[in-house]
């Protein structure tokens, strides 16, 4: 019979300890279910044509504590609430959680106000979510009161580190009614090799709140990732995400955004580069349901060498979601010969007075532009850099907070070689 | 229009041994096919020198080979830049040795700001020559400076590289980048092209005042009306690959009337 279980998720997972955190018991039932019944997604399955998880699914990951000897070089921003997680375990030690006046910041698993944990995650047919909720190990709890206006990014610092580990780890972070927040999350490795993170992220954004997320995906080159956010959105709400993709082995993202409420404006953007054999996956959704909303989507990614992107983009307007302008947008561009992007933007709508588009182009630099500009004494390798820094321009100008936007650029800087922009 | 006679213009002797760029013999082909025929032309520092002929002659080849472009072949001859042999170096060295093209078609870099884009050239030019980085109070003026040199819009200086720009303007900034980066050698590759009256006046004082007995260039065009502005010492005829006519500014005049078939017939 051990063919017949062999690729199920209870399988892969049989030694790993159940969560502690507060879900509902039928949530856990339901998803050691999914765990039981479901076997992982294979190339088959639409939403998972062009990425295979067997780097992840034919492994077996343990989940000790682990330690970071040296925090500095993780710290993007210099004050503020720091949640630290090491293997997805939350280590206080590592952490500053300065108290600030109406937020709560602290690990999830000892959230004073948490409610509903898990309720807008789909479990049926999603193996990591189920994964994630029977075996979450913690996570960030981030609570904006109501009417709070916080300045102030706070701070959430992902580390793996060790031989094959892995973390599930599970976020909550919710902007109440007239509230603006804002947070970045960073995933990266400390000496690491070949480890599994799995994190949800549950992101309420209340009536006329404001909530902006930046999150940089910076584990290292044998690094599996699979992160998913559910984002629910309440009426005249602002939503803003930006998904800075520069490392990492297998990074598959799914961004689902549930536009709940009339008059929201949301804001999607991505860029990743690859190198190597890396294979990066962005899969978003943006379920406009009711009328009178805007969304604007633009990923940007450059491939190099062998790896391999996908970029899967669909938008959904509602029947009666009438006055929709809902925009995206994918550019790409191919610099080596063995390198590939599967690009789909879909558009499903159904109501009948709604401005969308969507487009995807992907290409190679423009070698006339190359020929130019070292035409004027500009080096081959710095006019590549030049070409590539502006392609992911419009990408990086969405990123608001300046520390972030000057770490993001050092790493392009020192990983990619790129020239500084203005 | 100022112009005096080729033949009553003193030139010192030393001068025409203060060579800037000498073509010996060039052949050049693109996909097997050969362009240049074996091209001879000298160029003395302080002078201007035209170059005209009916279209595939091959002067927009010679002007892409001398800035370095890969797609030509160069199958014999040499070209001597300044005392280095051009055709050895790299487009970047050849910029960074003092040789400048002004594009027939400039090309538009939607996000590469004019201004970085020339701070990075200007800074790389300067590395090259062991010298140290523009400052940016500097450069700023020397942009200030450079871009009323040919009426361009403090504006379009900071935008993308001539993204959105009208065919004047991109020519325009052409001469802008030429006088920011202050090269020996310039190559005006039909610059007047397209170009309205006034734009061609601009064009033309910009390359007039940035003219010393340093630097030199050669100006390449289909119409003589260019020259009403930019007065050449020589002009020559590239036809079939090859210089068939050498002559003062009047040849240019003559080849404004008649046409390039007499010069055809000639060489019968």
């Amino acid at each position: 019979m051990e063919t017949l279980t062999q690729n199920t998720a209870a399988t892969f997972a049989q030694n790993w300890t159940e969560t502690n955190l507060p879900f509902s018991n039928t949530k856990l039932s339901e998803a050691k279910s999914v765990l039981e019944n479901t076997p992982f997604p294979t190339t088959r399955v639409e939403a998972w044509k062009y990425t295979r998880v067997t780097k992840i699914s034919k492994q077996n990951f343990m989940n000790p504590e682990g330690t970071v000897k040296d925090l500095s070089k993780f710290n993007i921003l210099n004050s503020g609430p720091t949640l630290v997680f090491v293997n997805g375990i939350y280590k206080a030690e590592l952490s500053t959680v300065s108290e600030i006046d109406g937020v709560e910041v602290s690990p999830i698993s000892q959230a004073k106000s948490l409610e509903n944990l898990g309720e807008n995650v789909v479990l049926e047919n999603e193996v990591f979510n189920a994964l994630n909720t029977l075996y979450a190990t913690d996570g960030a709890f981030i609570r904006f009161g109501a009417g709070k206006q916080i300045d102030q990014t706070i701070q959430v610092l992902f580390i793996q580190s060790g031989e094959q580990t892995h973390s599930q780890v599970r976020n909550k972070i919710v902007a109440e009614k007239g509230s603006n927040g804002k947070v970045l999350m960073a995933y990266f490795s400390d000496n690491a090799e070949g480890c599994f993170s799995n994190v949800v992220t549950e992101l309420e954004v209340g009536d006329n709140a404001h909530l902006d997320i930046d999150k940089l995906q910076l584990e290292n080159e044998s690094a599996l990732q699979i992160a998913t956010e559910y984002v629910a959105q309440g009426r005249d709400s602002h939503f803003d995400i930006n998904t800075i993709t520069l490392d990492g082995l297998l990074v598959r993202n799914n961004l689902n955004i549930a536009v709940n409420g009339q008059n929201c404006n949301t804001h999607l953007n991505g860029m990743y580069l690859t190198l190597g054999r890396q294979h990066v996956d962005n899969h978003t959704i943006v379920d406009h349901r009711v009328p009178n909303c805007e969304s604007f989507e633009l990923y940007k990614g450059v491939m190099d060498e062998n790896s391999t992107a996908v970029f899967n983009g669909k938008v959904f307007v509602r029947k009666d979601a009438q006055k929709i302008n809902a925009f995206q947008s994918n550019g790409n561009v191919l610099l080596g010969e063995n390198a590939t992007i599967n690009s789909k933007p879909e558009l499903e709508i159904y109501a009948d007075d709604v401005k969308c588009s969507h487009g995807s182009t992907t290409g190679q630099l423009d070698e006339e532009a190359v020929f130019y500009l070292r035409a004027r004494g500009i080096s081959e390798k710095a006019a590549r850099h030049m070409m590539i820094s502006a392609f992911v321009g419009d990408v990086l100008e969405k990123i608001k907070n300046e520390e972030v936007l000057n770490f993001v650029q050092g790493i392009l800087e020192n990983k990619f070689g790129f020239a500084t922009m203005d | 229009m100022p112009s005096t006679p080729l033949s009553q213009r003193s030139k010192p002797r030393e001068k025409n041994n203060n060579k800037m760029i000498k073509i010996n013999n060039l052949h050049a082909t693109i996909d097997g096919k050969e362009i240049l025929k074996g091209l001879n032309l000298t160029v003395n520092a302080g002078e201007v020198h035209a170059i005209m002929g009916p279209n595939g002659a091959g002067k927009s080849t010679l002007a892409n080979i001398l800035a370095g472009r890969e797609e030509y072949e160069v199958t014999e001859g040499s070209v001597e830049f300044d005392g280095t042999d051009l055709l050895e170096m790299d487009t970047e060295d050849r910029a960074r040795e003092g040789l400048f093209l002004a594009f027939q078609y400039p090309v538009e870099i939607p996000g590469v700001s004019n201004i970085n884009f020339l701070r990075t050239a200007l800074n790389e030019i300067r590395e090259y020559r062991k010298e140290d980085p523009i400052s940016a109070k500097d450069f700023m003026a020397l942009v200030k400076e450079k871009s009323a040199l040919v009426e361009l819009d403090a504006k379009l200086a900071s935008r993308s590289v001539n993204e959105g720009f009208s065919g004047g303007e991109k020519k325009r900034n052409e001469i802008f980048q030429m006088a920011m980066l202050n090269p020996k050698l310039s190559i005006l590759d039909e610059t007047d092209s397209g170009l309205d009256i006034d734009a061609l006046r601009i064009v033309a004082n910009g390359v007039n005042t940035l003219k010393s007995d340093k630097n030199a260039s050669i100006v390449i065009t289909h119409y003589q009306r260019l020259l009403d502005y930019i007065i050449p010492d020589f002009v020559h005829v590239l036809y079939d690959g090859k210089i068939v006519k050498t002559g003062g500014k009047e040849l240019a005049l003559e080849l404004e009337e008649k046409g390039y078939d007499w010069i055809k017939a000639e060489l019968v």
